[in-house]
């Protein structure tokens, strides 16, 4: 729905917009060049992907996510006061998140519903902390950006890990606001 | 600086920690490996659908001369921030669709390089935010809560967050 209203949007107004910039020949070619550049692009990051998911792989099988799951549950349990007082809530959170950090979405969205089903269900408090575990899920967590390292790869950077430290400084602010703006919005909102 | 080099050589050394870690754990290795590039092919051959319909669309975004207009308006703000001007239409697709934003990082990626500092921002940012729009949406739909009160607005302070301190931290390896 979003999306299909984006794409219309899209082609209605640059196909109106590009007489006026007089970019006419350039936007005609750039529909089916575009078509064209995603076989290849698929074609080239796949590779790398498939690299970066097994290690992710070993990882998971080596239980390094039940260990991030336990290394979890103390802060989890202060940000989530009323809905870690529930055993099997608390447990669909810290999986959530250890799959998050991992960049497991397969395994992290299914046990994040568990939660915020149960969150709803708590009523009061456990609205609250709906949001926040959605505010949590919308500021990535992920340690081992996989696809854009695929990208940057395939489009020749010299070293396409190089941009770890700098995506792990800008999560973590993006999470700290995430979290600043959540205790803010909070009260500001009754 | 001891964060780039440590940068520059991250994919052999995280390699050789999950290897080593899988070893002590008695993981069939081999078979793990294996079964992460087939989980690699699915998610690339999943994503590809997307990618084919919204891939024509930015590059006609691109050609349209839109950018450069958005430039101009949003330029002189983006420049006294210290944000590359290129990843402006980036940061407006960001929250709105996770394959919109791919196809324009791929795009800024390749036009300028993937070592330039544009590109970098650009690939930094795509790494370390999500698509605001459709967590909320699952998140809220699957709970079966109408009303998401705070979660869009503080969402979006974090994505915010996100691209500036991208911008920033980009500058200060690589400026």
């Amino acid at each position: 729905m979003l999306l299909g209203i984006l794409v219309t949007a899209i082609y209605l107004l640059c196909t109106l917009l590009s007489p006026l910039t007089g970019s006419t020949e350039a936007a005609g070619a750039a529909v089916t060049e575009g078509a064209r550049a995603a076989i290849p692009f698929v074609l080239e990051i796949a590779g790398a992907l498939c690299l970066w998911s097994g290690v992710l792989e070993l990882l998971e099988r080596s239980g390094v996510s039940a260990g991030l799951a336990r290394l979890l549950r103390r802060p989890l349990r202060r940000l989530f006061p009323r809905s870690s007082r529930e055993e099997g809530l608390l447990s669909a959170l810290t999986e959530n998140l250890s799959a998050n950090l991992l960049g497991l979405g397969n395994a992290a969205t299914p046990a994040g519903i568990r939660a915020a089903k149960g969150m709803a269900a708590l009523g009061g408090r456990g609205e609250d902390e709906l949001c926040l575990l959605v505010v949590l899920n919308t500021a990535s967590l992920q340690l081992l950006p996989a696809m854009i390292a695929s990208v940057r790869a395939a489009a020749g950077a010299a070293a396409p890990f190089d941009i770890l430290p700098a995506v792990w400084l800008s999560s973590a602010c993006s999470v700290c606001c995430g979290l600043l703006a959540a205790a803010l919005f909070r009260r500001l909102w009754r | 600086m001891a964060l780039k080099s440590l940068g520059a050589l991250a994919a052999p050394l995280l390699i050789c920690c999950a290897l080593l870690t899988a070893r002590l754990h008695g993981v069939d290795v081999y078979d793990a490996l294996l079964c992460g590039a087939r989980r690699g092919l699915k998610t690339a051959l999943e994503i590809l659908p997307a990618l084919l319909v919204l891939f024509p669309a930015i590059y006609l975004l691109r050609a349209s001369g839109l950018p450069e207009l958005l430039g101009q308006v949003l330029g002189p703000l983006l420049r006294t921030l210290g944000v590359p001007e290129e990843t402006g239409l980036l940061m407006l697709l960001r929250p709105l669709s996770g394959s919109a934003a791919l196809s324009a990082a791929t795009e800024i990626i390749g036009r300028c390089g993937p070592d330039s500092l544009p590109g970098r921002t650009a690939a930094v940012m795509l790494g370390s935010s999500e698509t605001t729009f459709y967590v909320v949406a699952v998140y809220f739909s699957a709970a079966g809560v109408k009303r998401s009160r705070w979660a869009i607005p503080a969402a979006l302070c974090a994505d915010l967050a996100c691209f500036l301190s991208s911008a920033w931290v980009c500058r200060l390896l690589w400026g």
